[in-house]
């Protein structure tokens, strides 16, 4: 998109596309901030706030939706103009189910808010939070500046939210060994890290299509993964350790 | 040539769409046109409004029917031996195929670009000054001279021929003899212009000039363009009007024809299945 079409109203209709993708990252990347501040700050009204405002992300689904269909059919978009429509329609998709992945976390906090707050392990995954939403930050951060190397970089981390997903599925599985009354609440954590580890996932998958938009190849191949989670086995008695 | 028409006759008119407020008095209104060359019809009963400010394209496959519309609108089809048309046709709210009106004077207010470009051969300076001469519309010197230069700038095509006016227009490339006849059709500021397949004898770019520059006009002129090129009309219009076998078969807003058409014969033409 650096000269013009020579029919600007392509120009307009490339860039409403491009402006309504940004809003929708915008919107998430608040959403999923709202949503671990209400976590960690045991909050339900902050965290009730976080689902009544889903619907504002659906509704930019529908519009990205909406603009790239009218593109497809009317202007018939070539190479990278091609690939910035479906790049959209791709990034919508990831960023709804980020939307939706962030308002499990905001209803089960609000479940959280009714059994104490396990204050160590709620910080170990506003960590992990904290690194998820530097790469939804980065992956939009590269689309809005077509910047390759920063989505690239991205990909990278999905690596360290896999680990930190290891280990703090460990990490709750000996803490309901060892003190069963917290078994509700390391269940629901357990559940918000599989969210908070499917939304990297969702943000490498971003990183990715901007990777493909700019540069025209798949890079989903080269991304590492690090998660182990499903082979964990606490052993009997390691939890009184 | 003009069967009067009845009250019945003008009010019949379908559209297919709502009528917002400022579709309510459309820049032309066309009902139950119907159209024979030597008795044998071309179109039967259309009904179709053409909205102010706005590019209509009309699509369909050869021997559809657009042409013969297009040309019913600034009664070109009168030079034709045989040709008969019917119904109603009315330009702001004036039947134009009505006794008394004259057809120099409807044919400056709907003015008309062909096919292939066909520049007079003059200059580039007499082509355009040419209609304005004739109509009246400007005195000679500094006003002529503002008005073909105003004419050249609006079609995009001052820059390339300023130093040359006086040259031959046929020395021109193709899509800017084009330009020049888009320039000579607004000299004599039309209401409405009517285009048919403009683009058709011209590359990718000139045709993207051209569309970029219908793009433009229709913030002063209504424009309605026969296309060949589904795409074409896709590219550069609001509202599409589908012709099949004589028939208007389906108008709208062009996203949603191209979208979402309502009628089968419409999504089989815009998919490519007939033709």
């Amino acid at each position: 998109m650096n000269e013009r079409h020579i029919v600007k109203a392509y120009d307009e209709d490339l860039n409403q596309l491009y402006q309504i993708v940004s809003e929708m990252g915008g919107l998430v990347e608040d959403q999923l901030a709202t949503a671990l501040d209400a976590l960690v700050r045991h909050d339900p009204t902050l965290a009730n706030e976080v689902i009544e405002r889903d619907r504002l992300i659906d509704v930019c689904e529908v519009r990205i939706d909406r603009q790239a269909t009218e593109l497809l059919a009317l202007r018939a978009p070539m190479a990278e103009d091609l690939r910035i429509v479906l790049a959209a329609l791709k990034l919508a998709s990831n960023l709804e189910r980020i939307g939706d992945y962030t308002k499990n976390i905001a209803r089960r906090t609000v479940t959280l808010t009714k059994v104490p707050l396990l204050a160590p392990a709620t910080q170990s995954l506003r960590h992990m939070g904290q690194i998820v939403q530097d790469m939804i930050g980065d992956a939009l951060d590269a689309y809005a500046n077509r910047d390759a190397d920063l989505a690239r970089a991205v990909l990278l981390r999905d690596q360290d939210v896999d680990r930190l997903n290891t280990s703090l599925f460990k990490e709750f599985l000996e803490l309901m060994a060892a003190e069963p009354h917290h078994i509700t609440a390391c269940t629901h954590l357990s559940f918000i890290v599989r969210d908070v580890e499917r939304i990297g996932d969702h943000a490498a998958n971003v990183a990715n299509r901007v990777i493909y938009m700019l540069e025209g190849y798949n890079a989903q191949v080269t991304r590492p993964k690090d998660d182990r989670s499903s082979t964990i086995v606490l052993e009997v008695g390691e939890s009184k350790n | 040539m003009v069967i009067p028409m009845t009250k019945e006759m003008q009010f019949s008119a379908t559209s297919g769409l709502e009528p917002s407020p400022s579709e309510a008095h459309p820049k032309i209104h066309a009902s139950c046109v119907h159209v024979s060359y030597s008795g044998r019809p071309a179109i039967r009963d259309v009904d179709l409004d053409i909205r102010a400010n706005s590019v209509t394209a009309l699509i369909g496959p050869s021997g559809c029917g657009k042409t013969t519309f297009l040309r019913c609108l600034n009664r070109m089809n009168d030079i034709i031996d045989g040709c008969e048309v019917r119904g109603n046709i009315q330009l702001d709210g004036e039947d134009i195929y009505a006794a008394g009106v004259d057809t120099v004077v409807l044919r400056r207010r709907v003015g008309m670009v062909f096919q292939k470009p066909n520049p007079f051969p003059k200059s580039i300076y007499e082509n355009v000054a040419y209609g304005p001469r004739i109509h009246g519309l400007a005195g000679k010197g500094k006003d002529l001279d503002a008005t073909v230069q105003s004419s050249l700038e609006r079609a995009g095509l001052w820059d390339e021929v300023k130093d040359r006016l006086d040259a031959p227009a046929t020395g021109l490339s193709g899509g800017q003899q084009q330009r020049l006849c888009i320039a000579r059709a607004i000299a004599i500021e039309p209401d409405v212009i009517l285009m048919d397949e403009p683009c058709s004898a011209l590359d990718p770019i000139a045709t993207a000039r051209i569309e970029e520059l219908i793009d433009e006009l229709k913030q002063n002129f209504t424009i309605i363009i026969v296309t060949h090129s589904m795409q074409q009309a896709a590219r550069v219009s609001q509202y599409t009007a589908f012709f099949h076998m004589g028939e208007l078969v389906e108008e709208g807003e062009t996203k949603v024809i191209f979208t979402n058409p309502k009628d089968p014969r419409t999504e089989a033409y815009v998919t490519g299945r007939i033709g």
